[in-house]
């Protein structure tokens, strides 16, 4: 007979447990298992061009262009609804896209390891807001940023990160979630402090083997410049914690939630490899000005890994600056992190939240216990306009739907009444 | 609470759900206090099997 308790508390202490560091870089090509010449990965559950969004169709273009496939926007979206593009989710590779999620075979990623567990992540670098692949951008600049990513930013990083390891200092990426929190991020649409914090972290080693002063300056301004630079990282970081805690028998514990901007998908630790899929939630979200509610695509993303760590949605309560920037009040969002203490197996013992006394933040979503409650997660993120091209529209406060925690729920059912 | 007392006192409410309604009453300042309730996301056929996982199967 399984004992569900048992198994959530050992798949919660994987999670807890995890000790994700910065251990290097490389192009996906030669760095992501299973990354294959013209393939994409991309966000959420899996998906074919056919069924694919607005932003996913564009940041698919975009990574055409990127890597020389297609010169223009109409060779790209040729190229890519002729089928000579393999599409696969980030997730399938143990990696993790924000928004539209695209990583082609020439981008360089971030590889994270869990010392506990010793399984690795992979992430590519944050570009930055508004026009952007990974909100379905494709304008000339957004493939100039793309290069200049490529031919001077990775350098940078990945040798200063290389000295780094070499001194057994990788930056310790958990280390700064659980700082960033305590200094009003919540680390999905906050990453102000996390930013920051990343960049003490890693400059004096972009000093020491960066020998040209003129590109350590664009590089040190390029994530000054960008809030939501550490995102990325705090995403593998969660990736590969919440991978650690998947496979455990009886365990009903989400290890995946992610969307494609079509369809939300999750995974559970004692239910194998299956996503349990429903349509994507239309985010209702605080607008840019400008754009209207009818310009919003479907939510998308594999951030709401953060949620699934305990962190974003979840810790609210811990950034209530966030509400300039997502709608709401202050009260608005400690009430959203006290809601999600009813759906999650536990509280956190590193990421605290000061204005809750220092409670752990709500970790380890259970599926039983959302489809008892009726409670769904909620998520705070970023929203892509639905046509390709366009880039982002807004961001606030989304709910995941309850149809793939009960189809999971069910399946939960099925499996282990053995009915 | 007695007929003759409740028209004299008016009514001391607790509401279960819905918060729109605990604040029409807020409004209209009546005693009420409100209760955050969901129903269940299940329908009855899958809560019984939970109930029964909970419960250590068959």
């Amino acid at each position: 007979m399984i004992d569900i308790e048992k198994a959530n508390g050992e798949a919660l202490s994987r999670l807890l447990s995890a000790q994700p560091l910065l251990v290097g870089m490389g192009k996906a090509k030669d760095t992501v298992p299973g990354m294959k010449d013209r393939m994409l990965l991309h966000a959420g559950p899996p998906l074919t061009w056919e069924t694919a969004s607005g932003p996913i169709r564009g940041g698919v273009m975009a990574a055409c262009m990127y890597e020389g496939w297609a010169d223009t926007p109409e060779e790209a979206e040729k190229l890519a609804a002729g089928g000579a593009i393999t599409f696969d989710p980030c997730h399938h590779h143990h990696a993790v896209g924000p928004m539209a999620g695209i990583v082609s075979p020439s981008m360089p990623v971030f590889v994270l390891e869990n010392r506990t567990a010793g399984n690795t992540s992979y992430v590519t670098m944050n570009e930055g807001l508004g026009k952007v692949l990974r909100m379905g951008a494709f304008a000339p600049e957004v493939i100039e940023r793309l290069r200049w990513m490529e031919k001077v930013l990775y350098p940078v990083l990945d040798a200063g990160i290389r000295l780094s390891v070499e001194r057994g200092q990788e930056v310790d990426v958990k280390n700064i979630v659980a700082q960033a929190l305590h200094m009003g991020d919540e680390l999905h649409n906050r990453n102000k402090a996390g930013t920051s914090l990343f960049l003490r972290a890693i400059a004096p080693f972009l000093v020491e083997t960066c020998k040209n002063a003129a590109e350590l300056a664009e590089v040190i301004r390029f994530i000054d410049k960008n809030d939501h630079f550490f995102l990325n990282l705090a995403m593998a970081a969660a990736k590969a914690s919440t991978e650690a805690a998947h496979g455990v028998e009886g365990s009903s514990l989400v290890t995946i939630m992610a969307r494609n901007g079509t369809e939300f998908g999750i995974k559970v630790s004692g239910l194998g490899d299956d996503w349990f899929t429903c349509q994507a939630a239309l985010p209702d979200v605080l607008l840019f000005p400008g754009f209207t509610r009818e310009d919003t695509n479907r939510d998308i993303g594999d951030s709401a890994i953060m949620e699934t760590y305990g962190v974003g949605g979840f810790a609210l309560a811990a950034a209530p600056a966030i509400v300039q920037f997502i709608g709401g009040t202050p009260k608005d969002a400690a009430n959203y992190t006290l809601e999600m203490y009813e759906i999650t197996g536990g509280e956190n013992n590193m990421f605290t939240i000061p204005a809750l006394n220092f409670r752990g933040t709500p970790t380890g979503i259970d599926i039983l216990k959302v489809a008892e409650t009726g409670v769904t997660p909620v998520l705070d993120t970023g929203a892509a306009h639905r046509e390709p091209g366009k880039g982002q529209v807004g961001a606030g406060i989304v709910r995941m739907p309850a149809e793939a925690f009960l189809k999971a729920a069910g399946a939960f059912a099925d499996r282990y009444l053995g009915e | 609470m007695s007929v003759t007392k409740l028209l004299k006192e008016g009514p001391k409410v607790v509401n279960i759900g819905v918060e729109q309604f605990y604040a029409d009453l807020k409004t209209q300042k009546a005693e009420a206090v409100s209760m955050d309730w969901k129903p269940s996301a299940a329908g009855g056929d899958l809560l019984a099997r939970l109930k029964k996982l909970r419960k250590g199967g068959n």
